[in-house]
């Protein structure tokens, strides 16, 4: 049942998603000894950035529900874990204990607001429901500031996590906090790749492509879209947990507007319904603007100058990169480079078993995947 | 009148008329609505392949066949919703193959498309206003012709302030002819314009039709899969199959013709 | 008693600029059938221009009419330039196209101008004309009232009285049977993005003197209020607004009034929620399908 066969006759199997997942996650964290501190920092916001990217591309990409408060889900994670973790580390609970209760709290909160803007979605079409989403990303500094036992405008402090006793003299606290966050990303990404090779996949792309055929083929088209929008809130909520952690405390100014938008850039550009493509673009929307920034502070312009391009520059890059992505290559990055990669997958794959990396499930590739952008 | 036996389509590009067709006005006369090897169709196979045809003015013409067969392709390129591959269409001698599908109702081509083509948000005088809109500039014009209808479908006239979707459907497709003829088109195209219709109101309005060329010279192609009703208004019978024409005789020798008709009217 | 009179009576004013924004939203979709997210940040970019005339010729009607035309041209070149190239078979493409264009909108706004607040004076007295001892209305908010009024009824006899209006109408919801009646759809979608932005541009230049000033984001919340009210409202309603805006200003003047500046937002957000879960029609919508 958790099978699907593709056009080249590779299957992906819950088993060969969960190998392909742990090898990726031992070589990512080998990698970290590579990186420096800084780096590593780097590499823990992308890896948590990528648990919510991972989950939108498959929101908006597979059920077509575009969601532009994203981060509002992030941030409940984050509250989530700091809400449960800081009474915790009061309580004299430390280590493992600590940080899984917190998880828990992040994934309880998360999977509570995603049901209710779930629930909001399956009835709303998808202009109501991007504008639905759009008044509360905006609403959310309100939400910090009136509930109380929020920390208001300061936000929350959040227990750091010290590097264990057995690595402490092998790696220093941003490497910790860089596997955390890439075994947290590897738990929260994979279930939503077996999610979409199986048979909730098939009935989410059946109930996107069209929602009479489905619901006289048995599937519930509503359960199926607030499946999809709890996987991805719970997918986003680890990310922000992870955030948190990071970065010791969680408020109501990282989840801007600003910020629900890059997400929303992130899988636009790595393409709609591709996991690897969400990885590539969590990593386009961290890194790129760290990069202008550098680049503008280098070029030694007047103080003036720099401060206005520094915040700018980088938003302006992005929304080009949304409209011209949707224009000219409405598959994104996914979609641009499948062709060759089903080429490289078919030249490299000399037995039965296919090697195929799990990100690009084969049903991905375009002329089988139904991309929604460029349905005629 | 041509031999009413089976011919095969003619597969000539933009030339071949098929030898003997049927004009309507005397020797000489020029077809009001001309079709030259029509090749319709989406990536690979086309679904109207060659297909030649004329429509004599002042003529009822019946397009008949099969669901599938094509007729609803062949209006819909006639109105320029379609872009032929090949073969031309010709409005009174003039190629169309340049003119958009808002400047074919300028031209005098007008059709009443398949299924409640009435826009069901607007009421019934808004929806003959638009259809109005490209007979005259003037308010006043504009007024006359709206009358007119009210004078030709009294029903309508009753339901003026009516929204569309208050309409019964054959109501509907009364306003969508009188919007169609509100303009005085030169060739009206109707696609299964009985569909879904009680015999008694499909028979009201085939009498219009039939009226309205008669009386203003309006050249119609009805594409109809009700064959008994078309054929009893009409001149001429086409009959399409898979994309081409395979027969093409008078009405009443369609009608008669038992063997004709078995083998491709269905009865 | 009094204070909720003026709190009412700011909520009226404040309602009033919501209202028109609303209607912005109301012509694009009567005309396109889309909800246009860049809208609020299109209608700043016309307000800087609108500055830049005023600070040039000293003439409020000058910068107005700035504002219009400006909104109007960049209603043309968004729809023409950008929109027509966007994949139409599902509103998705177009809104995250509409998004990527605030996003380069607003990046190159605040490059150009930086994130000064530019204040603006009102062009009429901000100062509350009294009935007794009663404030209600300032003259300025009286001009907002006028300027709302003549938009409305203006709108409503261009969509419902001329043939403009009614191609406008049958080419949003009937685009192919419109093209075979003679139609040129493309045409009345072009109209119908430029008469939105300058709807909306007036709104912004109208919202600018009774807050801090003009600057990229101005206008980011007055679109999520004028969501709501259309949605409210009902999308295809130019009175729907109308009410609607009255009623969003009042309720956010109430709640900062009685309780704090802080809730409003979420008073907003639990309207627009409420509204869209237990009516989605809108109070005033026609026949309108917002249910998936």
């Amino acid at each position: 049942m958790t099978r699907t066969t593709a056009r080249n006759g590779a299957r992906s199997s819950t088993r060969t998603i969960v190998l392909r997942a742990i090898m990726l996650t031992v070589l990512a964290l080998a990698a970290t000894f590579a990186l420096d501190p800084f780096r590593n920092y780097q590499l823990a916001v992308v890896a948590a950035t990528f648990c919510a990217t991972a989950g939108l591309t498959l929101l908006v990409g597979l059920t077509g529900q575009l969601s532009l408060g994203h981060g509002v889900l992030m941030a409940a994670g984050g509250y989530g874990y700091a809400l449960v973790a800081g009474p915790a580390a009061d309580a004299g609970l430390g280590g493992v204990g600590r940080f899984a209760l917190g998880i828990a709290g992040a994934l309880v909160l998360s999977a509570v607001v995603g049901g209710l803007l779930g629930l909001a979605g399956a009835r709303l079409r998808g202009p109501y429901l991007a504008g639905l989403t759009l008044a509360l990303v905006i609403a959310l500094p309100a939400v910090a500031t009136q509930v109380p036992g929020l920390g208001k405008d300061q936000g929350l402090g959040v227990p750091f996590e010290a590097v264990p006793a057995p690595l402490a003299g092998v790696m220093v606290v941003e490497q910790w906090h860089a596997w955390i966050a890439i075994v947290v990303a590897a738990v929260a990404v994979t279930p939503l790749v077996v999610l979409r090779s199986g048979p909730a996949g098939l009935r989410m792309r059946a109930t996107h492509g069209d929602e009479v055929a489905a619901r006289l083929a048995g599937i519930s088209p509503a359960r199926v879209k607030v499946t999809a929008f709890v996987a991805s809130s719970v997918s986003a909520g680890l990310g922000g947990a992870v955030l948190a952690v990071v970065a010791q405390n969680v408020g109501p100014g990282r989840y801007s507007l600003a910020f629900s938008l890059l997400l929303l850039v992130a899988v636009v550009v790595g393409g709609l319904g591709s996991v690897g493509g969400a990885a590539v673009g969590a990593a386009l929307v961290v890194l790129l603007p760290w990069l202008v920034d550098t680049v503008v502070s280098g070029a030694g312009m007047p103080a003036d100058l720099e401060q206005r391009l520094s915040g700018n520059l980088a938003v302006a890059v992005f929304g080009a990169l949304l409209v011209a992505v949707t224009v000219a290559w409405p598959g994104g990055l996914a979609g641009a480079t499948a062709g060759p990669r089903a080429r490289l997958a078919r030249r490299r794959r000399p037995a039965p078993a296919p090697v195929l990396d799990p990100d690009t499930d084969p049903a991905q590739e375009p002329t089988s995947d139904p991309q929604p952008l460029t349905e005629r | 009148m041509s031999a009413p036996a089976a011919r095969s389509a003619s597969t000539a590009r933009g030339g071949d008329t098929g030898g003997g067709a049927v004009r309507g006005g005397g020797a000489g006369t020029a077809a009001a609505l001309a079709v030259e090897g029509l090749v319709v169709g989406y990536a690979g196979a086309p679904v109207v392949d060659g297909l030649t045809l004329e429509v004599a003015p002042g003529s009822v013409v019946a397009l008949l066949g099969a669901n599938g067969a094509g007729k609803t392709t062949v209006l819909r390129t006639l109105s320029g919703l379609l872009t032929p591959r090949g073969g031309r269409v010709l409005l009174d001698g003039d190629d169309l193959a340049a003119v958009r599908v808002e400047d074919r109702v300028r031209r005098g081509l007008v059709q009443v498309p398949e299924g409640r083509s009435v826009v069901t948000e607007l009421t019934v005088e808004e929806n003959l206003q638009l259809g109005a809109l490209w007979r005259s500039a003037g308010r006043a014009a504009r007024r006359t012709a709206v009358d007119e209808m009210y004078d030709l479908f009294e029903p309508l006239a009753r339901r003026r302030a009516s929204a569309g979707h208050q309409l019964s459907g054959g109501e509907r497709q009364m306003l969508a002819l009188a919007r169609a003829l509100i303009s005085r088109p030169r060739v009206l195209l109707l696609d299964e314009p009985s569909l879904g219709l009680a015999p008694r109101v499909v028979a009201q309005l085939f009498a219009v039709l039939r009226e309205r060329a008669d009386a203003t010279g309006l050249t119609v192609l009805l594409a109809e899969q009700n064959v008994t009703s078309a054929l009893s208004i009409a001149d001429r019978g086409v009959v399409l199959a898979l994309g081409e024409v395979v027969a093409d005789a008078g009405a009443a020798d369609l009608a008669a013709d038992p063997a004709l008709r078995h083998a491709y009217l269905g009865f | 008693m009094d204070r909720l009179v003026l709190l009412v009576s700011t909520g009226v004013a404040r309602g009033l600029v919501i209202a028109l924004f609303a209607l912005s939203l109301v012509i694009i979709w009567r005309a396109a059938r889309i909800v246009n997210f860049g809208q609020a940040a299109m209608a700043v970019v016309a307000v800087y221009v609108a500055f830049a005339v005023h600070a040039a010729t000293g003439s409020y009607v000058l910068a107005v009419l700035g504002a219009l035309v400006t909104g109007a041209l960049l209603g043309l070149a968004v729809e023409r330039g950008l929109m027509r190239r966007v994949p139409g078979a599902t509103p998705m493409p177009g809104m995250i196209v509409a998004i990527g264009l605030v996003m380069v909108l607003q990046s190159l706004l605040g490059v150009l101008f930086g994130p000064r607040h530019r204040p603006m004076s009102p062009v009429f007295s901000q100062s509350p004309l009294y009935v007794g001892d009663v404030p209600v209305l300032s003259r300025y908010d009286l001009f907002v009232l006028v300027v709302a009024l003549v938009v409305v009824v203006g709108l409503g006899l261009l969509f419902n009285r001329s043939t403009l209006g009614l191609q406008l109408r049958a080419a949003a919801v009937a685009p192919e049977v419109s093209r075979l009646l003679g139609v040129r759809v493309p045409r009345m979608v072009t109209i119908g993005w430029m008469l939105s932005s300058a709807v909306a541009a007036l709104a912004v230049l109208l919202l600018v003197p009774t807050e801090l000033g003009l600057n990229a984001h101005s206008a980011d919340v007055l679109f999520v209020h004028a969501f709501t009210v259309a949605v409210l409202g009902g999308l295809d309603s130019p009175a729907g607004a109308l009410v609607g805006g009255l009623v969003v200003g009042v309720l956010i003047s109430l709640v900062t009034g009685y309780a704090s500046a802080g809730l409003a937002p979420l008073a907003v957000l639990g309207l627009l929620t409420t509204v869209l879960l237990v009516r989605p029609g809108g109070i005033f919508a026609t026949k309108e399908a917002r249910t998936a």
